[in-house]
């Protein structure tokens, strides 16, 4: 047999043979560059036009964002804000990955915060300040994953749908986290439902020269280590195998119900230590029925920023700054703090955009599971080429 | 009916004309551009240049629904019915003007058809549960719903049985009589001389050749086939039997596979192994005894849907057995997983190559690994060393020949013969001793299944013993020493191969279904 002078050219694959390292390198950062600032900006002009539609000056607008978000030392604030909000994005962004549905978020997250904040003040006098630091941070991360034990276990052995069980969880998580602040963790010298107040000196300390605890450090270590592990560890390759194709997985002999409950446990482990960097970090107490819905707000985030944890730094970074500075901003211009969602939401719809017309591109940095991307892109056209790839 | 196709294909020019009641057959090789025509008229994608005449009229296909508008209806190679519905509902799902389905018109208009093709079609039932030769009756039917005149089947046979295809000849031949037109787009060359009015041979997305009406009635078939096969692949195809198809009558003189020596080694031994079905039309496996010796082919015939998924499975331990026992080398493995079982020298080539074979969003280079994950040298520590698996995969990809512009490549990309050699080169690196081929050239073109098979006789050759599962039994006929042959998820007889082998096998499929009906 002799060669095949005939070889298939390939409809719609347009793959640039042989890319060496450095131009791979260029056009990654020219893919970030379009998909993580083009969009903002583009949302930052339209809701300047919308502004000016509603009578305010746009530029004192940005300015006070500005002003309220990263100036005089306000870059610290949102750093702050950051810190759990980045924690929750990567704790969600591993298991998407996989394709699994942890939505049981807040749950976890108040579980983790009304258990530190029940056990800290009492642990804190007792023990060194970082034995007693550290410890409190494995108990709220210990808590979340504990949260995504039973969820996880349904979906493994019994393939029960996640989605409904994390949710499910979340509401009992919820209860649960609101009986705890109201009985046990209480705080007998007050009448409002609330646990005790760690006091300002046995909380998080600050990077030395900022008012930035320590919390914002390990969010950013937890990046890293997770970024590495998403993507140059054999697990990462199995969570991705799952989520690309678990049938796939099967064959290829991923032992499911292991990575199943792997991923959920390191998402809830993940979610709780956000709760530990919040607490321990900012408010120092709990009150019952407080909910930051961190989750909500990130959710959006972690699929805009591909299931790529090192791509949700810029987006959480943002936020943090816009949410921070808004405050000011909006009371300045006299409008309600809502008006950062509208900006929030013209974000998602240039991003969406971008992703649409990105696909002309070869986007292989893409890392959404091929389900989701396929209905991100174009959702109303399901072809079977397109669910093939 | 004229329909001219003067457009940029794959980056050539393709014309084409189709003519009311005939059905034109479109032959090439997977990735000749076949695909790409359909997509167009269908209207999936749109031709970059030239135009597409209806009855004369330049039109534009711009989307499914025009194509539909404009008469042109397509049957896909995979079905595209929503399993749960009826075959009633399926019907309505394209055509639901108004709020409320009418479901009275639609079922005369049903009856109709199917007495029309004359074929009988349940209204009521689950499309799911249908026969996959009934299912793609019910996609004709679809596609001819709105009152198309140009039907369009894309590699119609390739899920059917020898029976559904030759009832899919009855019904293109009714169709013609209505005065459709059907393009019917295969890469057998003996379907095409069976049905077709008009042969074109597409190759690198350029017509090479085609056969008038009144060729193909006056040539004798010995001479259409050999211009054919020319056209088809060029210089190279001179002789026929090039052809992994055509080989089939020379096999006798081969001596009917490798018949294994007296004092071989028994490499795998099934022992009474049941296991438990998945799914609705898996009937699992039901006490299994079988023995390959080292050197061996042997095969497993039957029907599809008859349990070989659960045989091919348990083998591989990715099912678990409910009983009996899988024994390699002697050894009892039925504890061991994938991943052990892999590491002994177990391989299972999967029939599902797109499915399950590979991933398709991962490149080719990582896909050749899959079943490697975390092992040396390719993870230290449970961290890959991407160079080594490039370097790796790239002697890999050289040595099957799989034609990829680089290993990074994502393997849903490749041609579908491509695919199968990634999985091939994934299964059959690193010294395999036992291996599990599952319809291995299901769906792939002559040359690459001429290549396949010469791989599994090559292996065979070096020692290694090769189960064969297969639907198409004259592969097994060309390959196998032994064919055993599976129904209902039990072995119901073993077939020396030899002369008359093909019959003594046909009459144990028939005769287990008699015994069991």
């Amino acid at each position: 047999m002799t060669d095949v002078t005939t070889e298939a050219p390939v409809p719609g694959a347009r793959i640039p043979a042989e890319r060496g390292t450095s131009t791979r390198l260029a056009a990654n950062v020219l893919d970030v560059f379009v998909r993580s600032i083009v969009p903002v900006l583009l949302a930052l002009v339209a809701g300047a036009i919308l502004l000016l539609a509603l009578g305010r000056n746009p530029l004192t607008f940005y300015g006070d964002i500005w002003k309220g978000g990263i100036e005089l030392g306000a870059w610290q604030d949102s750093l702050m804000r950051a810190a759990p909000l980045l924690l929750i994005a990567i704790g969600l962004t591993v298991v998407f990955r996989a394709n699994i549905w942890n939505l049981g978020y807040d749950g976890q997250f108040l579980l983790g915060a009304a258990l530190i904040s029940g056990l800290g003040p009492w642990i804190v006098t007792r023990e060194p300040l970082w034995f007693a630091l550290t410890v409190l941070f494995l108990v709220a991360g210990a808590a979340g994953a504990a949260w995504t034990i039973v969820p996880a276990a349904l979906k493994a052995y019994y393939g029960t749908n996640e989605i409904i069980t994390t949710l499910m969880m979340s509401f009992i998580g919820v209860g649960v986290a609101n009986i705890l602040i109201k009985g046990p963790f209480q705080d007998p010298t007050v009448n409002i439902p609330e646990t005790r107040v760690l006091p300002l000196d046995k909380m998080l300390p600050s990077i030395p020269g900022t008012r930035v605890h320590v919390g914002v450090l390990v969010a950013f270590a937890a990046v890293i280590v997770v970024h590495f592990v998403l993507t140059r560890t054999s697990f990462g390759l199995r969570l991705q195998v799952l989520g690309a194709n678990p049938r796939a997985a099967r064959h290829m002999g991923v032992k499911l119900p292991r990575v199943i409950v792997m991923s959920f446990l390191v998402s809830g482990f993940l979610i709780g230590m956000a709760a530990a960097a919040d607490i321990l970090g900012i408010w120092g107490y709990v009150r019952s029925n407080w909910n930051p819905a961190y989750g909500d707000t990130v959710i959006p985030f972690v699929f805009l920023a591909r299931l790529n944890v090192l791509a949700l730094v810029p987006y959480v970074l943002f936020y943090a700054v816009l949410s921070t500075g808004g405050d000011l901003a909006t009371e300045h211009a006299n409008l309600t703090t809502d008006f950062l969602l509208v900006l929030v939401a013209l974000i998602l719809i240039f991003m969406t955009l971008i992703e649409y017309f990105g696909r002309r591109r070869a986007l292989g940095t893409s890392y959404l599971t091929p389900g989701l991307r396929q209905s991100l892109r174009v959702p109303w056209r399901t072809t079977s080429k397109a669910a093939a790839e | 009916m004229t329909k001219r196709f003067p457009g940029v294909l794959a980056n050539d020019e393709v014309s084409l004309s189709m003519y009311a009641g005939e059905v034109h057959c479109l032959l090439g090789e997977n990735g000749a551009g076949k695909s790409t025509l359909i997509s167009i008229l269908s209207g999936m994608l749109r031709p970059d240049a030239g135009e597409i005449r209806v009855d004369g009229r330049p039109v534009r296909i711009d989307s499914p629904r025009a194509a539909l508008e404009l008469g042109v209806g397509t049957v896909y190679q995979h079905s595209t019915l929503v399993p749960a519905l009826t075959v009633l509902e399926n019907l309505l799902l394209g055509d639901a003007r108004g709020l409320r389905l009418n479901t009275r018109p639609a079922r005369e208009r049903l009856a109709e058809f199917a007495s029309t093709l004359g074929i009988e079609i349940d209204a009521d039932a689950p499309a799911g549960e249908l026969a996959l030769g009934r299912q793609q009756q019910v996609e004709i039917i679809k596609a001819l719903w709105r009152g198309s005149r140009v039907l369009v089947l894309d590699e119609p046979t390739s899920m059917l049985t020898p029976q559904g295809v030759a009832e899919l000849q009855g019904v293109l031949r009714r169709l013609k009589e209505t005065g459709i037109a059907v393009i019917f787009i295969t890469h057998k060359l003996h379907e095409a001389l069976a049905v077709a009015d008009r042969i074109t041979i597409l190759r690198s997305g350029r017509v090479v050749g085609s056969l008038e009406h009144v060729r193909l009635e006056q040539s004798s078939a010995e001479e259409l086939q050999a211009e054919i096969v020319r056209m088809m692949f060029g210089e190279e195809g001179r002789t026929a039997t090039d052809v992994a198809e055509l080989r089939t009558d020379l096999s006798a003189e081969e001596g009917y596979g490798a018949a294994h020596a007296e004092h071989a080694d028994t490499l795998l031994e099934l022992v009474g192994v049941s296991a438990r079905p998945i799914g609705g039309s898996d009937p699992g496996i039901t006490d299994i005894s079988l023995v390959v010796h080292e050197g061996e082919i042997i095969g497993v015939a039957g029907m599809d849907g008859n349990g070989q998924r659960a045989l091919a499975e348990a083998i591989a331990g990715e099912r678990s057995t409910s009983a009996g026992d899988v024994r390699l080398y002697d050894a009892p493995v039925g504890k061991l997983d994938v991943a052990a079982r892999q590491k002994l020298g177990l391989r299972y080539v999967t029939d599902d190559r797109l499915g399950e074979g590979v991933v398709t969003s991962l490149p080719v280079s990582v896909n050749l690994f899959l079943k490697r994950i975390g092992q040396r040298p390719f993870w230290k520590h449970g961290r890959i060393d991407r160079t080594a698996i490039d370097r790796e995969a790239q002697s890999l990809v050289t040595s099957f020949d799989v034609r990829t512009p680089s290993v990074a490549t994502r393997a849903g990309t490749l041609s579908g013969g491509n695919v199968q050699k990634v999985v091939l080169a994934r299964e059959l690196s690193n010294d395999p001793k036992v291996v599990v081929f599952h319809k291995p050239t299901y769906g792939l073109d002559l040359r690459t299944t001429r290549v396949v098979r010469d791989i599994i006789r090559d292996l065979a050759a070096g020692g290694a013993a090769a189960l064969v599962i297969s639907t198409d039994l004259d592969e097994l006929l060309e390959l196998c020493s032994r064919i055993l042959v599976l129904s209902r998820g039990r072995l119901v007889g073993e077939v020396e191969n030899g002369p008359h082998a093909s019959e003594r096998v046909g009459e144990l499929m028939i005769g287990a279904d008699e015994e069991a009906a």
